[in-house]
């Protein structure tokens, strides 16, 4: 065999797709195409433990996107400049196709977006504790940016490389555009630290405000977090909580250096034998107490999301029908 | 970020159902965009919309937000026909005629490229 031609490798690969695969059972194929680093598609066959598991995260991060949304619309109408409300619209608008790829990616697992939607409305499906925040200053624009999608970004790369390929392939657009939004987060938190002592106070007041619930967007400790292990083993997860957490912290001080922003974090130096920050104890309870639904703003962010559904009702209607109309007068 | 969703003590992890469903559903669509002049229509995602003209103006909106193509398509969703997955491992995966492989033939060194 003529190893000089890269053709070679896929030929191999097919080799090994019909004779090797092919004695294998379901579940074996299935692992071992995972193995292979290669991806699971929606017709495969998947444990249905698989399947679930990737519905209901793949689910709450959709939900995490659209509930996403109004803790930044809240700001749209007060932007200080029409380029900023410029920018604030089109990461507003961002999100809306977040939740949008990914209900998609979640559907080709044979559950219905209105299915899904109809369980976040009822309080039954979570998403990300973030958004039970209030966003009180326009600082905050800022600091969302720079440390929820930063947070955000750290995970989703990792999830590029997980193995169910719908899944992937929608964090890969996501990806592109977090990085927008991230950018012009650092961005407008820059302006403001080299502006008055009032707008550096205010971005410093925004940053004590979202650090340590932007290092609980990581989830529990490893060892408090459950299916950990399964999720590893199928490629859904890739790297631990408490290590996405760690690459977070050690990525964000020099960030936070050059703004001239303090930590909010007695606890937070650099650990030389280690080669990282260490950092303070994240406050546990507080945590657990949004995830069961009693942040400041669960209840408001549930009841707008509703809401702005039952209002839409009568468009989405009346779109049906006139899409009925005109299949009958194309009939006739 | 974790997205693996977080289960309180006293939480059950199982995921819930639900048939019960407000109103019918607009229809599902797949997306292709060709991404420049020169090649095919990708694939690209999938949307719903009530019919093919607010399919494509949302598509628009969606997955070409930053000129990520010249032009787009959409297909309802109902009309992409594949085969079983069984009948995808022995039909289509499957490769055992490799003289159809030009890699498979040996060509003296001397001859050159070919």
């Amino acid at each position: 065999m003529d190893d000089r031609s890269g053709r070679n490798d896929r030929f191999r690969a097919n080799e090994r797709s019909f004779a090797y695969y092919g004695v294998m059972s379901h579940e074996e194929r299935f692992q071992a195409i995972i193995d292979a680093e290669e991806k699971i598609e929606p017709p495969d066959w998947m444990p249905e433990a698989y399947r679930k598991t990737l519905i209901r995260q793949i689910a709450q991060h959709a939900h995490s996107e659209v509930i996403g949304m109004q803790p930044e619309s809240n700001w749209i109408t007060r932007a200080p400049t029409l380029h900023r409300k410029a920018i604030l619209i089109a990461k507003v608008q961002d999100e809306a196709g977040h939740g949008l790829y990914l209900y998609a990616a979640a559907e080709t697992l044979g559950v219905r977006r209105d299915e899904m939607q109809e369980l976040l409305h009822r309080g039954k499906h979570k998403y990300s504790s973030i958004f039970n925040y209030p966003t009180l200053s326009w600082a905050d624009m800022g600091t969302i940016g720079w440390l929820v999608d930063g947070a955000a970004i750290t995970n989703q790369v990792m999830l590029t490389r997980g193995s169910y390929g719908p899944y992937a392939r929608a964090m890969v657009r996501i990806c592109k555009e977090e990085s927008f939004h991230q950018r012009q987060g650092y961005e407008l938190l820059i302006r403001l630290c080299q502006g008055s002592s009032e707008q550096k106070a205010m971005a410093q007041d925004s940053v004590n405000r979202w650090w340590w619930q932007a290092l609980m967007m990581f989830g529990p400790h490893d060892g408090d977090s459950t299916h950990t292990e399964q999720s590893m083993k199928w490629k859904i997860k890739r790297v631990s909580n408490d290590d996405l957490r760690q690459q977070f912290v050690d990525m964000t001080v020099r960030q936070a250096d050059y703004l001239g922003l303090e930590i909010p974090d007695p606890d937070l130096h650099w650990n030389e034998e280690r080669g990282h920050y260490d950092f303070g104890e994240i406050d546990w309870e507080e945590f657990w107490t949004v995830v069961k639904g009693d942040g400041p703003m669960n209840r408001e962010r549930v009841a707008h999301k509703v809401k702005a559904w039952d209002d839409g009702a009568w468009v989405r209607e009346a779109a049906m029908a006139y899409a009925a109309k005109k299949q009958a007068r194309s009939v006739a | 970020m974790s997205y693996d969703v977080p289960v309180a003590p006293g939480e059950k992890a199982e995921l819930e159902e639900t048939t019960e469903l407000s109103g019918e559903s607009w229809p599902m669509w797949e997306v292709f965009v060709r991404a420049r002049r020169g090649i095919s229509h990708v694939h690209i995602g999938s949307l719903h919309a009530a019919d093919a003209e607010t399919a494509l103006e949302n598509a628009r909106d969606v997955y070409t937000r930053r000129g990520e193509g010249v032009s787009v398509w959409v297909v309802p969703s109902t009309e992409i026909h594949a085969f079983e997955p069984e009948a995808a491992s022995d039909y289509v995966e499957a490769n055992e005629k490799v003289y159809r492989l030009a890699t498979t033939y040996e060509i003296p060194e001397e001859v050159g490229q070919m």
